[in-house]
């Protein structure tokens, strides 16, 4: 049975992973191939590194940080955050990504994921997607970019569809409003994409505890979860997570 | 004398390279038939679409290079796509394939709550004993990300996967060994299975 999988984040400046982390572990808490080496040995199923790098100029660490991963961790991983053109995904595809994820940019220049699926192939290519709460719209949730402070005139769902259509492979759906509380993740626009679209969609914003991701994926039907303070604050152990979710008959990836 | 693998354009190889790096392997990547068919063994990976790779590999002459390799008796490895064009046909775009090994590559049927393509780690489960499976546990998950599936004649299959049907994951037929799922991104697993078919005599 396709088991479900949990991917951890990584926010990624300038080298260093910027959130806070608190491992007991003998490692470099700051360092982003350590972590990823850690969190590939507690069993984590899949790897995201967004480049929150404030200048062009120095991209080319990031690429030096991806290729290290890649060296040593042996699971998926994709890259997101100033992806622009498909040069930008080349570079990181070439570095060892799996997949590349694309949000604001695709959303003003929505061609990129089609030319994109159309140069490297569906899977690889991301949609990454800020929605929020707006009894206003259609779905009720808008689209919001530029790390959810500009709102746009779309549609979550109808973007959702639209990308599929582009030709992404797959879709990361970060709840605005749940992002940061630690009180789960928005079930009802999660479900709501991931019954309407035919590609997988990631769960991302509002996990605290095990549950909020056995509920996410039981009740909204998400085919994978993000997550990211539960761990990086050393709170849970991925295979702690896994642990809670297989004692509910979730599957997922046990023996690793 | 060294393990080869084959380029021929159909996605990237990034991965199978690290992960034969990591394994200390004595290995090239190669788009030269010459030298495909002096190699000691072969990984054949790839992911993309049938028609266009198949067409890639008989202009290269790749194709060939593969099949007398086998037929001389080295060891292939086929991976993702090289696990459905090793076979006689693929459906997807009705394209005739290399033909080492009997069979065809069909796509999932559309099944309500059931995505296409099957993407994400599921479990293998060996119909029998093989090399390429030791020190790996039955049931242990891999790596998938494809749309077609290789169907081979019944006496090949080597494992089977549950998704949508019951599906081939693992192909075995003399000298040629084939997976559906990526070795090279399936964690301790996977990098187990690269090891195997390094040692793998193609005989068992």
């Amino acid at each position: 049975m396709l088991e479900k999988r949990i991917i951890v984040c990584l926010d990624v400046r300038d080298g260093r992973t910027t959130k806070g982390v608190k491992f007991k572990e003998n490692i470099d808490i700051g360092d982003p191939v350590a972590m990823a080496r850690l969190y590939y040995e507690q069993g984590v199923d899949e790897l995201v590194f967004y480049d929150i790098t404030a200048s062009a100029e120095k991209r080319g660490i990031m690429i030096d940080v991806l290729a290290r991963v890649a060296e040593q961790i042996f699971i998926p991983f994709s890259v997101g955050g100033g992806i622009g053109s498909v040069q930008d995904m080349r570079n990181v595809l070439l570095a060892g990504a799996e997949k590349v994820s694309v949000n604001s940019q695709a959303v003003r220049n929505p061609g990129i994921i089609e030319e994109g699926a159309g140069l490297f192939g569906s899977q690889c290519i991301v949609l990454g997607m800020d929605a929020l709460e707006d009894k206003t719209m259609p779905s009720g949730y808008r689209v919001v970019i530029d790390g959810g402070r500009k709102p746009t005139e779309m549609d979550a769902l109808a973007w959702a569809l639209k990308a599929e259509q582009l030709g992404a492979g797959e879709i990361v759906l970060n709840s605005i409003d749940a992002d940061g509380t630690k009180n789960g993740y928005e079930l009802v626009i999660t479900k709501m994409i991931s019954e309407a679209v035919q590609i997988p969609v990631v769960a991302s914003g509002g996990a605290g505890v095990p549950q909020h991701l056995a509920d996410v994926f039981s009740l909204a039907k998400a085919d994978a979860a993000l997550i990211a303070s539960m761990v990086h604050f050393g709170t849970y152990s991925i295979s702690q997570i896994k642990d809670h979710l297989f004692a509910q008959q979730i599957p997922v990836r046990m023996d690793y | 004398m060294a393990v080869a693998v084959v380029d021929y354009k159909a996605g990237n190889l990034k991965s199978v390279d690290t992960a034969l790096k990591y394994l200390k392997a004595d290995y090239f990547v190669s788009d030269d038939p010459e030298k495909i068919i002096l190699a000691e063994r072969i990984i054949f990976p790839g992911v993309g679409e049938a028609k266009s790779a198949m067409d890639n590999l008989r202009e290269t002459g790749l194709g060939d290079a593969i099949k007398q390799a086998f037929a001389a008796g080295t060891p292939v490895m086929g991976i993702c796509l090289g696990s459905q064009i090793v076979l006689e046909h693929s459906e997807e775009r009705n394209t005739p394939c290399l033909g080492l090994v009997g069979g065809t590559a069909k796509r999932f049927e559309p099944t309500p709550g059931f995505k296409v393509p099957h993407m994400g780690w599921n479990q293998v489960s060996p119909a029998g004993k093989s090399f390429m499976f030791r020190g790996i546990p039955a049931n242990a998950s891999f790596y998938f990300v494809h749309s077609y599936y290789p169907n081979p004649d019944k006496e090949y299959i080597c494992a089977q996967t549950e998704y949508i049907c019951t599906f081939t994951s693992a192909l075995q037929y003399g000298n040629l060994f084939a997976v559906q799922f990526h070795p090279e991104k399936s964690g301790k697993h996977g990098l187990q299975m690269l090891n195997n078919f390094l040692e793998w005599k193609g005989n068992a």
